[in-house]
């Protein structure tokens, strides 16, 4: 035998297995995959930097998408629209890319491998997705504000439900890309959809202000419903219910695809 | 209690390819089984199917007396898994990702101290992607062992590291071992099996083809006992075979290192040495003994590399 023999004390690994705690658990899960995005400059980029930029950049200058102000402010206008793109950012694209690389290198494959339950492992992320919205719509709010936001009162409990439901709808999306392709197509692709959702999905451009029945279509996706939803509650303090059960739709469709077609690897 | 591992009749096909072809093992309690076989020999299938994370197309598997595929809940706390390759964020620090795999077990193994033996003190907070080969090896083995389980699978636990590194998981599962933890490990390494298993089994083709201690297995053709030395390559092994009395046969296994099988004794030592002399050729490393575990393995296996 080539062991040293002291290197370690008998009963150092004496089994006693066990779960863990689902709190603990949920926790550090959550804990992680949130400071992973964090830290990470592409996600900042494009969770932060970007809807900051357009944020500031549509609220001072004169280059709106449409026309149809009328007595609105500018940064009233494009602060709902922008924390649609914020969750689209964040919750698919992000969250896509993430889980692309993440299955890359195994990391479902270790996690499955552990008393981590399946339904934990979507949990964590779910958490980390939500706190990281919370922390978009924190900063955009403050910056918005500075530009002399002033959003309806009576809108904000409807906004919170439709950002709630948005990453969970944008989420489930993210995770049927991001789960199911290689990370370099799920990288091309989510960034392609982004960019797409972005200037024809209902974000940059109402979907009343596409031509004839494009417009009813835009409102029908999930950038389109979300962003119109916000409209509503944040400039006319409106629960809009048929954005909020366009995006249930949406959550519950990916969501149960998803969990089929999901490859850990 | 049931045994730590128990599989019968299993097969695996993946389309046209039958990656397990009714493989049949059981692995006694607190043992050291090593499963040897070449690439593609239905190893790594194999364990993967005893983890749950493939299901069998037949056969019966029973990990801790549970069936991995049903009752992968109640297994999974109780088995430590080291996949091949690892796995990790890519970007997490190496030892946020062991108090990741820590938080999911009920009374884990310090992580910090466990950092520290395997050598990862240093790399604790370098995020995984960075992490050298070896150094990703040795954090995922802290990762199968963080949780105390009662069995752990590794899959090639040694790959790409350096020899100090594998002297030192070797002295870790030795311990292991010890402590009445099951192992169950893969490996193209032969002095790894030699050394650490209880219990050697060698697969090909899906089946098990061979299995044994490794005394046992080694032993099992003992009037094979072989006479090797090491020389100048090229030698004429025909001239040399018939200086040797009639049945012996002589042959350059790889340039430079000659065997000579037949019954060993003094005088046919004696001829070798002297028909070396003759050549004016200083035969090194001459050695009488049985075989080793590597040439119980390429006998069984074939010699040919396997496209």
């Amino acid at each position: 035998m080539t062991a040293t023999g002291t290197r370690f004390e008998p009963g150092t690994f004496t089994p006693a297995p066990g779960a863990g705690r689902y709190g603990r658990m949920l926790l550090t899960h959550a804990r992680i995959e949130t400071s992973l995005t964090l830290r990470h400059g592409e996600q900042i980029l494009l969770t932060l930097l970007i809807p900051l930029a357009l944020l500031v950049g549509l609220s001072l200058l004169d280059f709106l998408p449409t026309g149809e102000l009328g007595s609105l402010s500018r940064v009233d206008w494009v602060t709902p629209r922008i924390l649609a793109l914020a969750v689209l950012s964040s919750a698919f694209t992000g969250q896509a890319i993430a889980l692309g690389f993440d299955r890359r290198y195994g990391v479902l494959k270790r996690l499955s491998a552990t008393a981590l339950p399946r339904w934990l492992l979507v949990a964590g992320r779910l958490v980390a997705a939500l706190v990281v919205v919370l922390l978009q719509v924190v900063v955009l709010g403050i910056v918005a504000a500075l530009l002399r936001w002033s959003p309806s009162g009576a809108g904000i409990g409807a906004a919170i439900v439709l950002l709630v439901l948005g990453t969970l709808a944008f989420g489930a999306l993210g995770v049927l890309l991001g789960g199911a392709l290689r990370a370099e197509a799920v990288l091309a692709l989510a960034n392609i959809v982004w960019f797409v959702l972005l200037l024809a999905g209902g974000i940059l451009m109402a979907p009343s202000s596409l031509p004839g029945v494009l417009g009813d279509l835009v409102a029908l996706l999930p950038s389109g419903a979300l962003a119109e939803g916000l409209r509503a509650a944040l400039v006319d303090g409106m629960f809009a219910w048929d954005a909020l059960a366009t995006l249930a739709v949406w959550a519950v469709a990916a969501g149960a695809i998803a969990t089929r077609t999901t490859k850990l690897t | 209690m049931s045994a730590a591992v128990e599989i019968t009749g299993l097969v695996k096909r993946f389309g046209a390819v039958t990656a397990v072809d009714g493989l049949d093992l059981k692995m006694p309690r607190a043992g050291l089984l090593a499963l040897l076989g070449p690439n593609g020999a239905g190893k790594t299938t194999t364990v993967e199917i005893c983890e749950g994370f493939l299901r069998p197309d037949t056969g019966t598997v029973r990990v801790l007396g549970l069936d991995p595929a049903r009752d992968g809940a109640a297994l999974r706390p109780r088995i430590g898994v080291m996949p091949q390759g690892g796995g990790a964020y890519p970007g997490v620090r190496a030892e946020e990702m062991l108090r990741l795999v820590a938080a999911c077990a009920a009374t884990p193994l310090d992580p910090a101290w466990l950092l520290d033996v395997l050598g990862l003190a240093s790399a604790r907070r370098t995020p995984f992607k960075r992490l050298s080969g070896g150094q990703q090896q040795r954090l995922s083995l802290a990762c199968a062992l963080v949780g105390r389980p009662e069995l752990v699978f590794l899959d090639e636990p040694t790959a790409g590291m350096d020899p100090q590194a594998r002297r030192l998981v070797w002295d870790l599962l030795a311990a292991l071992r010890a402590d009445g933890v099951s192992v169950l490990l893969t490996t193209h390494l032969m002095e790894e099996a030699e050394t650490l298993a209880d219990e050697v089994v060698i697969v090909d083709g899906g089946r098990v083809i061979a299995q044994g201690s490794p005394s046992a297995l080694t032993a099992e053709h003992a009037e094979d006992a072989q006479l090797r030395f090491k020389a100048r390559p090229g030698l004429n092994t025909d001239l040399l075979s018939a200086a040797l009395p009639e049945g012996y046969l002589v042959r350059e296994s790889s340039p430079g290192a000659y065997r000579v099988a037949g019954l060993v004794n003094p005088q046919v030592v004696s001829t070798v040495t002297a028909w070396c002399a003759q050549q004016g050729v200083l035969a090194e490393e001459l050695h009488v003994g049985k075989r080793d575990l590597e040439e119980v393995f390429l006998e069984l296996t074939g010699r040919e590399l396997r496209t």
